[in-house]
C-alpha cells in the first residue's frame, strides 16, 4: 500500500500557500487525489458511481485531509489511514482554542474559540483583543448556534431549486464578463470594516466603474457619524472612554447593551463603578430614555422621556451649562433634574461625559459635542475618528438604490450578506421590485426572506467557517479565522466578489493573508503566524483621534431643522435583545434568553407604561394594533415600568416568516411599521384590537416583596455603614443533628458576586448554557415555569411603580455548606464534595423533585420533557463533550463548572502535583462576565481574589438567615445618587 | 324503616347496634346472600363504568411515562402539585379503616362491628391509589420502582439515603399497607369460613374451593377462637401505632423541609386529625350508598352513622383549630416569610383553594352539633362529600400553595393542573371504586361473627340455623 501522498496531508507552514488550505471543491477535485484515493480505497472507489454520494465523500475526504494540517477536522465516516506521526500538539478529548473575530455592526469583537475535535464548541472573548478584554456578549456566544442551524441555507438555489456552485459559475462569469462598466450593476452589501473585503470591493468597482456599492443594516450607527458631520463638518465615529468619566449623563443611548458592538463600554463602566474599599470612586449614572435598557437599569438618576423629547433635555442641559441657547421656546418640566445634572457635569469638567445614542437624529449628536465641548470633555473622555472614505448614511443610499430599481436602472442586483427585504423601511417595498430586477443574487447565512424574492439564492458561510477580518472601533484589524471547513456549500462574501468579479485571489485565505502579509514587520512568516494566533494584527496603526472644533453655528441650524415631534403615540424601534435586528431569529438560545428587563421570551412586545396603558384601556397580553403612517402591524401590549408615558417601544426581528423552524412566526413584525421617515421613532397610533395573546415569562413577580434578598444602599450610606449588608438579618446559629463537614482542607470552592457592577446582559445566561448543554424548551414551557438556564437573572423593581429603579440579581445554585436539598434526596443522588461542591449524580436521580421545593433558591431545574428530543445531528455538533446531556425525568442545575475544576486539577496534577492557581479556573459565566462582576476560586486560600473579596464588609449571603451557609455570596449593590435630587 | 327507627327511639342513650328481628342465622344470611346470589345488573353496570375509568387511569398513567412528568402541570417552582396532593389525599382517606378496627376494637367500642371490614378494606384499597403516585411521579419511574426500596443494589451501588424523609415514606406506607392487609385477612378468617361451609352446603364446587383455601381450615373450636382472639388483639395493637405513624411520617415530608407552610411542628397531629376525619367522610360516603344498596340498615344503624358523624364533627374541628393555630404561629414568629407564607394561602392567588377547605373542613361538620342534622341521610351524604373535597384540598392548599411563592419572589410562579392530572385523578376514583365493588361482591362486607357478638344473646338462638354456627 502506497503512503499517502504527502503534498495532500503533510502541510508545514513553509509549503505553497496552495496546499495549506484548499477549498473543497478544488482539493476534492484534482485528478492527482481522485486517482490516489481510488487506488487506497476501492471500496469506496465504487461508491463514485453516485454522483450525490461521490461528492459527499470527496468532501468529507477533501475535509479531512485539507483540515489535518491545522488538526482541525471533521472525521470521516469511511476508513482513513492514520498518520504514522502524532500530529503535534493534538490530544484527543482536550480542546483547542483559536483567535477569530466576530462582528456586530462592522465592528469587529476579538474571540477564542474552543473547539473539540475540530468543532467550535464554545466562544470566549479573546483577552488580548482590546475591545473584548476575555468577554463576549451573548450575541457573540449565541452566534455559535447558527453555525449549527439546521436550516441555514445549504445550496446554491435557483429560484427554488437547488443548483451546483459549477451551475452558478457557468451562468455569472458569462454574464459579469458582459456588464461592461456596470451601469446597472449595483451592491447591496451589509457594512463590513473588513479591510480584505474592502480591497475587493476596490477592484470590482473598479472594473465596473459604472457599478454602485450600497451599504445597509437596520440597526446603524449613521446619526451619530452624521451628526459629527455636522458639528465638525466631517463624519467621524465617536468614542467613548467610560472608565474616565466620573458623571456620565446618556441621551437614549443603551451603550451598556443593546447600543454597542462591544463589550467593552460594560468592561469600562464597571472598571468605574466598581467599589472594593472605601477609597475608591464610583462614577455616577444619569440616564434619559424611553424604554427601560440595562443601560437605565445601572443609574443612579433615570429620566424617563420620550424619544422626541430627549432633544429638549440636550438643549436645556447646554443651557444650564451656559451654552448656547437653541431651544425656541421649547420647555421641559425636567428643569430642576437637568439643573443639578448640568451642574453635577460642571463640577467634574474633564471628567464627564454626555452620550447620545444612535435612535437620536444628528442634531442632537451635534449638540452633544457641544455639550462635550462645553465641559471640557473633548479629547478627554470624547474622542473622534474619521471613518472611511465617501460615507453617507446607509438610508440616503438605499432609498437611492429603491429609486433606481423603480426607474429600471438596475439590471444586476448582487446582495451580499442582510436580509433586505426583512430589514429595510416598508415604504421603500424593496420584495417587490427586487422581483422586477433581471439579475439578482443573494447571499446569505439564512434562507430567508429575500431569498424569496432573488433568482439566485447563494449560501454564505458562518464567520467561524471561513476566513476573514475585521477592524475593532479603533482600527485594530482583527483576524478571523476557520475552525472548521464549511458545514454546507457556503462562500464569503469576499470569495464570492472575487468569483465575480475575476479578483486575484480566489480563496478566502488567499484573499487575508494577502492583504496582510506584504504589511507585515520583521519575519513575515512569523509575524503572521503570531498575528493568527494573537487574533490581532498588532503592528498596524490604530485609528488616530481627530482633534476638530464643533461649529456652534452650524449645529444650532441643525437643531432648528429638526422634524418636530408629531402628535399622537410616539412609536419607538429598538433592536432586540433576543433576535437583534432578526439574524439571531432562528437561534433557539437567543430566543429563550429573557429579555433583560421584562423577562419575555419568544416574542417582542409593545412596552407601554402604566399611565399610559391605563389611558388606553390596555393590559399585558392584549393584542394592540400599532399603526404609523400608512402601516400597520399587530402587536401585544406588555406594561413595563418606566417606561416613557404616551410613547411603545417595539423591537426588531420578529414576526418573521422565513428563517428557519425556530424563528418562524415568532413575535410580531415591528419592521412592518418602519418606514424611513419614521426610522427610530415617530409618531403613530395604538388600537386595541380585543383579541389577547399569550406571552411566555421566566419571571413574573418583580417586586422584592420587602425581602433582604438584593441589599442596597447608596455610596453615602456605605461609607458610614460598610457592613450594612451584614445587619440585614440575623443568622441563627446552626444547631445540627449530625456532624457538620468543616471543609477546612485542600481548595474549597465559591463564587463572589458583585451586583453593583452587574449589568444583567444575559451574557452569563448563554455562556452557561453553551458550556452545559443546557437544553431550550420553547415558549409553551416558558409559560409553565419550565424553563432551565442553570444561571437566571432576576430582576427587582423597586420604588415608584410608574418610575421604579431596578435591581438584577444573578442567581444559580449556591452551593450550600448545609445544603436543604441533600437531605431530602432519597436516592442520594445530590451529594457534597469534599471541595465544597453541591454535585449531581444524574445517573441516580429519579426525578422526585424533593429537592428543587426545598431549594430555597429555585435554582434546580427538571427535565420534565425530552428537552433535547429535537435536536438535530448537526444541532448536536454544538454540545461540550465534556459535560453530559440530560434526559427527561433527571434534575439539574449549576455545578460551578465542575468539568472546568475538573481539567484544571488534571493540568496542576501533571505539572507537578502544585495546587490548582488562583484564576487557573474560571466558571462559564465568570469567564465571560463582560462586567467582572463574577469571581470564583479557592476560599481556603487567603491570597486568593475571591477570599479577598469574601472578607469585604459588603459580602453576604443571600437567606443566610436559613443557615444553608451558601458558597456563593454578593456584594452589596450601591448607588451614588446626586444629593441635590435624593 | 319506621319500626328500625322505633327501635332505636326506645333506648336513645344505648341504641341496640342491630335492629329488626334477626337471629345469628339471619345476620350470616343477610350477609353471605350478597355474595351468593344471582350477580345483579346493577353490578356489573357499576363495575363496567369504574373498571373504564380504572382505564383511563391506566392510560394516563402510560402516556406519563412515555412523554415524562411534563404532561401535567408541575413545574417550578411548584415540583408537587396534584400527584402528592392525591398521594396524602388516599393515605389520609385510609385511615379510618385502621382507625376503626384498630384503636376502636381497643377501646371496646362495640359498634364499630357493622363497619370496621368495609372500612378495612376501604383502608386497603386507598393505600393501593396512594401508592401509584410515589413511584409515577417520580421523572424515571423504572429506576424509581427499585432504587426506591431500601436493599443495596447493583445499580445504585450504594444505600439510599436514609435521612430522607421519602424514604422513610417507604418504609411507613409498605408497612403500613402489610399490617393493614394481614388484620383484614385475619379478621375474615371465620367469615370465609362461613361462606366456605354455606358453599358446600349449597354445593358451589368453585366457591367452597377458593373459600376453603382462603379460610386457611378455620374450625371454630373454642381453641381456635382462643388463639384467633388473641391474635387478632395483637395486630389490633401493632395497627393503632401505625395509624398514627404514617401520617405522621408523611407529613414529615413536609414539616421536616425549609419550605414557609411546610416547615411546621404542628403537622404530625395536624396531619392524623385530618387524615381520621377525611378517612371517616369517605367511610361515611360508601356506607350511605351501600346500606341503602345492600339493604343493610338493620346492620349499619343510624347510630353508626351518628357516632362517625360525631368523630367528624370532633376532628373537623381538630383541623380547624390547626387551621388557627398556624395562623396564629405564622404570625407569632415574626417571620417575614412565615408571615407572608400564610398571608399568601388565605390572600394570595389561590385563596379560592384556602377557603373552600375552610369552608369544607371546619364549617361544614359544625352542622353536626345538631341531632336532627347528625340524623338525616342526605345531609350527612352531602357533608361527607363536602370533607372529602375540603380534605382535597387542605392538601393541595399546603403543597401548591407553600411552593409556589416561597423565599425568591424572581422565582415565584403558578400552577395549572393539565387534562391528564385531571384525569390520572378521576382514574383513581375509578380504581378504587372497582375493587370496592368488587370486595362488596364476593367477601362479606360486614363482619358476620363480630356482629353476632354484639347482639343481645336471648335473640340469637330464636331460631336455629342448618348451618353450624
Amino acid at each position: 500500500m502506497s503512503s499517502v501522498d504527502p503534498t495532500l496531508v503533510q502541510l508545514s507552514p513553509n509549503s505553497e500557500p496552495r496546499k495549506y488550505w484548499r477549498s473543497l471543491d478544488e482539493l476534492a477535485n484534482t485528478p492527482k487525489f481522485r486517482d490516489w484515493l481510488h487506488r487506497e480505497f476501492p471500496e469506496s472507489a465504487s461508491e463514485l458511481v453516485d454522483d450525490k454520494s461521490r461528492r459527499t465523500m470527496l468532501k468529507l475526504m477533501a475535509a479531512s485531509f485539507g483540515l489535518a494540517g491545522l488538526t482541525a477536522c471533521r472525521r470521516p465516516e469511511q476508513k482513513i489511514l492514520p498518520q504514522s506521526k502524532g500530529i503535534e500538539d493534538y490530544i484527543p478529548g482536550k480542546p483547542q482554542f483559536y483567535a477569530t473575530a466576530y462582528t456586530q455592526g462592522g465592528v469587529a469583537s476579538g474571540l477564542l474559540v474552543e473547539c473539540h475535535d475540530g468543532r467550535p464548541t464554545k466562544i470566549e472573548g479573546n483577552p488580548r483583543h482590546g475591545y473584548s478584554l476575555g468577554s463576549a456578549s451573548a450575541f457573540a456566544q449565541a452566534s455559535l448556534l447558527n453555525l449549527y442551524d439546521p436550516d441555514r441555507a445549504k445550496y446554491p438555489m435557483k429560484e427554488g431549486v437547488r443548483m451546483k456552485w459549477d451551475d452558478f459559475t457557468v451562468f455569472a462569469q458569462p454574464h459579469f464578463a458582459g456588464l461592461g462598466q456596470g451601469q446597472d450593476l449595483r451592491f447591496l452589501v451589509e457594512p463590513s470594516s473588513s479591510p480584505s473585503l474592502a480591497a475587493v470591493k476596490q477592484h470590482a468597482l473598479s472594473k465596473y466603474p459604472g457599478a454602485k456599492w450600497i451599504e445597509y443594516e437596520p440597526l446603524n450607527r449613521d446619526e451619530a457619524i452624521a451628526g459629527a458631520q455636522i458639528a465638525f463638518g466631517q463624519p467621524l465615529e465617536v468614542h467613548h472612554q467610560f472608565e474616565k468619566a466620573e458623571v456620565i449623563l446618556s441621551l437614549d443611548f443603551d451603550f451598556l447593551g443593546l447600543d454597542s458592538p462591544t463589550i467593552l463600554p460594560v468592561k469600562q463602566f464597571s472598571n468605574a463603578r466598581r467599589v472594593e474599599s472605601k477609597e475608591d470612586h464610583m462614577s455616577r449614572l444619569y440616564v434619559v430614555e424611553p424604554s427601560y435598557t440595562v443601560t437605565g437599569g445601572m443609574a443612579d438618576h433615570r429620566l424617563r422621556s420620550r424619544a422626541a423629547d430627549v432633544r429638549t433635555v440636550a438643549a436645556e442641559l447646554l443651557k444650564q451649562l451656559g451654552g448656547l441657547t437653541v431651544l425656541n421656546g421649547a420647555t421641559t418640566p425636567h428643569g430642576r433634574w437637568i439643573a443639578a445634572a448640568a451642574k453635577d457635569l460642571k463640577a467634574h469638567a474633564g471628567k464627564s461625559l454626555v452620550v447620545a445614542g444612535p435612535r437620536q437624529p444628528a442634531a442632537v449628536h451635534a449638540l452633544v459635542a457641544l455639550i462635550n465641548q462645553q465641559l471640557g470633555n473633548l479629547g478627554q473622555t470624547v474622542t473622534y475618528t474619521k471613518v472611511a472614505d465617501g460615507w453617507r448614511p446607509q438610508l440616503e443610499q438605499l432609498k437611492e438604490l429603491a429609486a433606481d430599481l423603480a426607474a429600471g436602472r438596475v439590471k444586476t442586483l448582487v446582495i451580499l450578506g442582510g436580509n433586505p427585504v426583512y430589514t429595510a423601511p416598508t415604504d421603500l417595498a424593496l420584495a417587490d421590485k427586487f422581483k422586477q430586477v433581471p439579475v439578482s443574487i443573494l447571499l446569505s447565512e439564512q434562507d430567508n426572506e429575500t431569498a424569496a424574492v432573488v433568482k439566485w439564492a447563494l449560501p454564505e458561510t458562518h464567520y467561524l467557517e471561513t476566513w476573514g477580518d475585521a477592524l475593532a472601533a479603533d482600527g485594530t484589524p482583527t483576524v478571523q479565522q476557520p475552525m472548521i471547513e464549511p458545514l454546507y456549500e457556503g462562500k464569503s462574501k469576499s470569495e464570492l466578489l472575487a468569483l465575480l468579479t475575476g479578483y486575484k485571489d480566489k480563496r478566502p485565505y488567499d484573499i487575508v493573508r494577502n492583504q496582510w502579509f506584504a504589511s507585515l514587520p520583521g519575519d513575515k512568516e512569523k509575524a503572521w503566524r503570531k498575528a493568527l494566533h494573537d487574533g490581532i494584527v498588532e503592528s498596524a496603526p490604530k485609528a488616530a483621534p481627530v482633534s476638530a472644533t464643533p461649529n456652534a453655528q452650524k449645529v444650532s441650524e441643525a437643531f432648528a431643522a429638526l422634524k418636530p415631534a408629531g402628535q399622537g403615540t410616539e412609536v419607538n424601534f429598538f433592536a432586540s435583545a433576543g433576535a437583534y435586528d432578526g439574524r439571531f431569529s432562528n437561534n433557539a438560545w437567543m430566543q429563550e434568553a429573557p429579555e433583560p428587563m421584562t423577562k419575555l421570551t419568544w416574542d417582542n412586545a409593545a412596552l407601554l407604561s402604566p399611565a399610559t396603558a391605563k389611558q388606553l384601556g390596555v393590559e399585558s397580553g392584549d393584542l394592540l394594533e400599532i399603526a404609523v403612517g400608512g402601516a400597520k402591524t399587530p402587536m401585544p401590549a406588555l406594561i413595563q415600568p418606566g417606561h416613557a408615558d404616551n410613547s411603545i417601544s417595539i423591537s426588531l426581528g420578529y414576526g418573521r416568516t422565513r428563517v428557519g423552524r425556530v424563528g418562524n412566526g415568532v413575535g410580531h413584525n415591528a419592521g412592518a411599521v418602519r418606514t424611513s421617515d419614521a426610522f427610530w421613532f415617530g409618531s403613530g397610533s395604538v388600537a386595541k384590537t380585543g383579541r389577547k395573546y399569550p406571552l411566555s415569562h421566566t419571571q413574573e413577580h418583580f417586586s422584592m416583596e420587602g425581602r433582604p434578598i438584593v441589599r442596597e444602599a447608596t455610596l453615602e450610606h456605605f461609607h458610614h455603614h460598610p457592613d450594612f449588608a451584614k445587619h440585614a438579618v440575623h443568622v441563627p446559629k446552626l444547631f445540627s443533628l449530625y456532624d457538620e463537614h468543616t471543609y477546612e482542607k485542600g481548595a474549597q470552592w465559591g463564587m463572589v458576586i458583585d451586583l453593583n457592577t452587574c449589568i444583567g446582559c444575559n451574557a452569563c445566561v448563554v455562556a452557561c448554557q453553551s458550556e452545559n448543554n443546557i437544553p431550550v424548551v420553547g415558549k409553551d414551557q416558558v409559560a409553565r415555569g419550565r424553563e432551565m438556564h442553570w444561571i437566571r437573572l432576576d430582576r427587582y423593581y423597586s420604588n415608584d411603580p410608574n418610575d421604579p429603579q431596578v435591581v438584577t440579581h444573578p442567581m444559580a445554585c449556591q452551593q450550600c455548606e448545609s445544603a436543604p436539598c441533600e437531605v431530602v434526596c432519597p436516592v442520594a443522588a445530590t451529594v457534597h464534595s469534599p471541595e465544597g461542591l453541591n454535585e449531581m449524580a444524574y445517573n441516580r436521580c429519579v426525578g422526585t423533585r424533593y429537592c428543587a421545593n426545598n431549594c430555597p433558591y429555585k435554582v434546580r431545574r427538571f427535565n420534565f420533557l425530552e428537552y433535547h428530543k429535537d435536536i438535530t445531528e448537526v444541532g448536536k455538533m454544538a454540545h461540550n463533550p465534556d459535560v453530559s446531556v440530560r434526559m427527561r425525568g433527571v434534575m439539574e442545575k449549576c455545578n460551578y463548572c465542575v468539568q472546568r475544576i475538573q481539567e484544571a486539577r488534571i493540568a496542576a496534577k501533571a505539572d507537578g502535583r502544585r495546587p490548582i492557581r488562583d484564576g487557573e479556573v474560571k466558571t462559564a459565566c465568570m469567564q465571560t462576565c463582560p462586567a467582572d462582576a463574577i469571581v470564583f476560586g479557592n476560599i481556603n486560600d487567603p491570597e486568593s481574589r475571591i477570599s479577598k473579596l469574601r472578607k469585604q464588609d459588603a459580602n453576604y449571603g443571600v437567606l443566610e438567615e436559613l443557615n444553608t451557609r451558601p458558597r456563593t455570596t454578593y456584594l452589596a449593590k450601591l448607588r451614588n445618587p446626586n444629593p441635590e435630587l435624593a | 324503616m319506621a319500626d328500625l327507627a322505633l327501635q332505636q327511639q326506645l333506648d336513645p342513650v344505648n341504641p341496640p347496634l342491630v335492629l329488626g328481628e334477626r337471629d345469628y342465622h339471619g345476620i350470616t344470611k343477610d350477609v353471605a346472600q350478597i355474595g351468593e346470589g344471582k350477580t345483579p345488573k346493577q353490578w356489573y353496570i357499576a363495575i363496567g363504568i369504574t373498571a373504564s375509568i380504572t382505564g383511563i387511569l391506566g392510560l394516563m398513567l402510560l402516556y406519563l411515562v412515555v412523554n415524562g412528568i411534563g404532561v401535567w402541570g408541575n413545574n417550578s417552582p411548584v415540583g408537587w402539585a396534584w400527584d402528592i396532593t392525591n398521594f396524602v389525599f388516599w393515605i389520609g382517606i385510609g385511615h379510618a379503616g385502621t382507625l376503626i378496627s384498630a384503636i376502636l376494637f381497643l377501646f371496646r367500642q362495640k359498634w364499630r362491628t357493622s363497619i370496621n371490614r368495609a372500612a378495612e378494606a376501604m383502608t386497603l384499597f386507598a393505600v393501593a391509589c396512594a401508592a401509584i403516585y410515589p413511584l409515577f411521579h417520580t421523572g424515571r419511574p423504572w429506576r424509581a420502582v427499585y432504587w426506591l426500596f431500601p436493599f443495596p443494589n447493583p445499580a445504585l451501588d450504594m444505600w439510599q439515603n436514609f435521612r430522607s424523609p421519602l424514604m422513610w415514606d417507604v418504609f411507613a406506607v409498605s408497612t403500613y399497607g402489610t399490617v393493614s392487609a394481614l388484620f383484614w385477612f385475619v379478621g375474615l378468617i371465620p367469615d370465609l369460613a362461613t361462606l366456605r361451609d354455606r358453599a358446600i352446603a349449597n354445593n358451589d364446587k368453585l366457591r367452597s374451593y377458593i373459600f376453603g383455601t382462603l379460610s386457611l381450615g378455620w374450625r371454630g373450636s373454642a381453641k381456635a377462637w382462643k388463639h384467633y382472639e388473641l391474635a387478632y388483639m395483637i395486630l389490633a395493637g401493632l395497627s393503632t401505632p401505625l395509624v398514627l405513624s404514617v401520617h405522621t411520617i408523611v407529613s414529615f415530608d413536609f414539616a421536616t423541609s425549609i419550605l414557609p407552610g411546610w416547615h411546621t411542628t404542628i403537622f404530625p397531629p395536624y396531619f392524623v386529625a385530618g387524615a381520621i376525619f377525611s378517612g371517616f367522610a369517605m367511610v361515611m360516603t360508601l356506607m350511605v350508598i351501600s346500606r341503602w344498596a345492600l339493604n343493610l340498615q338493620h346492620l349499619i344503624t343510624m347510630k353508626h352513622l351518628e357516632n362517625m358523624n360525631k368523630i367528624m364533627l370532633a376532628t373537623g374541628t381538630v383541623v380547624g383549630y390547626a387551621y388557627a393555630t398556624e395562623m396564629f404561629i405564622a404570625y407569632y414568629s415574626g417571620n417575614m416569610y412565615e408571615r407572608f407564607a400564610f398571608y399568601n394561602r388565605a390572600f394570595g392567588p389561590y385563596w379560592w383553594a384556602y377557603w373552600t377547605m375552610v369552608s369544607c373542613n371546619v364549617l361544614v361538620p359544625q352542622i353536626f352539633w345538631f341531632k336532627k342534622l347528625r340524623l338525616n341521610i342526605p345531609v350527612m351524604f352531602v357533608a361527607s362529600l363536602l370533607i372529602n373535597v375540603g380534605m382535597w384540598f387542605e392538601r393541595f392548599v399546603i403543597i401548591a400553595t407553600s411552593l409556589h411563592r416561597d423565599y425568591l419572589p424572581g422565582s415565584w410562579g403558578y400552577f395549572r393542573p393539565t387534562p391528564v392530572d385531571m384525569l390520572t385523578f378521576f382514574g383513581t376514583f375509578g380504581l378504587f371504586l372497582t375493587l370496592f365493588l368488587a370486595f362488596v361482591r364476593f367477601l362479606p362486607m360486614i363482619a358476620i361473627s363480630e356482629v353476632k357478638g354484639i347482639m343481645p344473646h336471648g335473640k340469637a338462638h330464636a331460631a336455629h340455623s342448618e348451618v353450624a354456627h
